[in-house]
């Protein structure tokens, strides 16, 4: 008897540790999210996120998901327009914003973000187009301006600071810009 | 009995970990619901972004990034403006399926759940 019930203790111990480690934190279901009220007819009605995120790349972050590498891999096919006569805008320069102080410089990617977005979601508000011409810090992206509009509300948060800080001074990356701002990049 | 106990133990902590909090950027409008007698409702990002691109509502749409900063009234939904432009029971379901929506718990106070960080887009 106490054989088997250390057995169960022993498995319980690895679903747990997985669950803890590999798996990170969980969805919860509709009816127990808390912002869900558990009476209302919608639940059991609305999809639960554990059954539409499971299948995708996961993240550590945010929703647990990487968004980009799942459109990239075309898990995901999200409508980029309602109206036909749209205008779909899309680029691929990449901009290096200096300004970092101690941290790696962020190398901006214009690819993944106007798969996602239209030109005027950033632009001439947020950003000016002018690469270099605003002034960014990281208190008013805390503060959910700028980046933080975005980063930190609905796309990944403020914690993974190495995915923008990532280019190393005077690195083999840094260098590629040659000295500029801007750089053109071939569709990846 | 002692390894019953640390069982029974390990089952509950393995149930605590089942976390009960909202996806990551749900929003919850609840500027006019309540005082209008229904459910505040849930506009979950998650399963939009699925299915559309930001750009298609927060460009096409008309739909201000800052949450808080869009007043959508029921009138504009059912005119084809706003959550309308889908939800007219062609793409999505249409307006008078009010429960779907409107899901949310009672005294919510508006704004971005699911452990955004920012203090910015919250902000309403």
């Amino acid at each position: 008897m106490a054989g088997r019930l250390r057995l169960a203790l022993l498995v319980l111990l690895a679903l747990v540790a997985a669950v803890a480690t590999a798996s990170g934190s969980k969805w919860a279901t509709v009816a127990s999210d808390g912002v869900h009220d558990p009476a209302s007819p919608a639940v059991g009605v609305l999809q639960e996120p554990g059954e539409a995120l499971a299948n995708f790349p996961r993240d550590t972050a945010g929703n647990q998901v990487r968004w980009v590498q799942a459109l990239d891999e075309g898990l995901i096919q999200p409508r980029t327009n309602i109206h036909p006569e749209t205008k779909v805008n899309l680029r691929t320069t990449e901009v290096l914003l200096m300004n970092t102080s101690v941290q790696p410089l962020v190398r901006f990617p214009h690819r993944q973000h106007t798969a996602w977005l239209d030109c005027s979601n950033c632009h001439n508000g947020l950003f000016e187009e002018k690469a270099g011409a605003t002034r960014i810090g990281m208190m008013s992206i805390l503060m959910g301006e700028k980046c933080g509009v975005c980063h930190g509300a609905v796309a990944f948060p403020l914690t993974e600071c190495n995915r923008c800080h990532s280019v190393v001074r005077d690195s083999a990356e840094h260098l590629q810009f040659g000295g500029a701002l801007v750089r053109e990049t071939a569709a990846k | 009995m002692k390894w019953r106990t640390v069982l029974l133990v390990l089952l509950a902590w393995f149930a605590i970990t089942v976390p009960a909090h909202a996806e990551y950027a749900d929003v919850v409008l609840n500027r006019l619901s309540e005082k209008s007698g229904m459910r505040p409702v849930v506009f979950p990002h998650w399963f939009h972004r699925i299915r559309f691109r930001c750009k298609v509502c927060h460009s096409e749409l008309g739909f201000k990034m800052r949450a808080g900063s869009n007043i959508v009234q029921m009138n504009d939904i059912i005119n084809g403006k706003f959550c309308g432009m889908c939800h007219n029971g062609q793409v999505a379901w249409s307006a008078d399926r009010c429960d779907l929506c409107h899901s949310g718990k009672r005294g919510l106070p508006s704004g971005i759940y699911g452990g955004s960080e920012t203090g910015g887009p919250g902000r309403w």
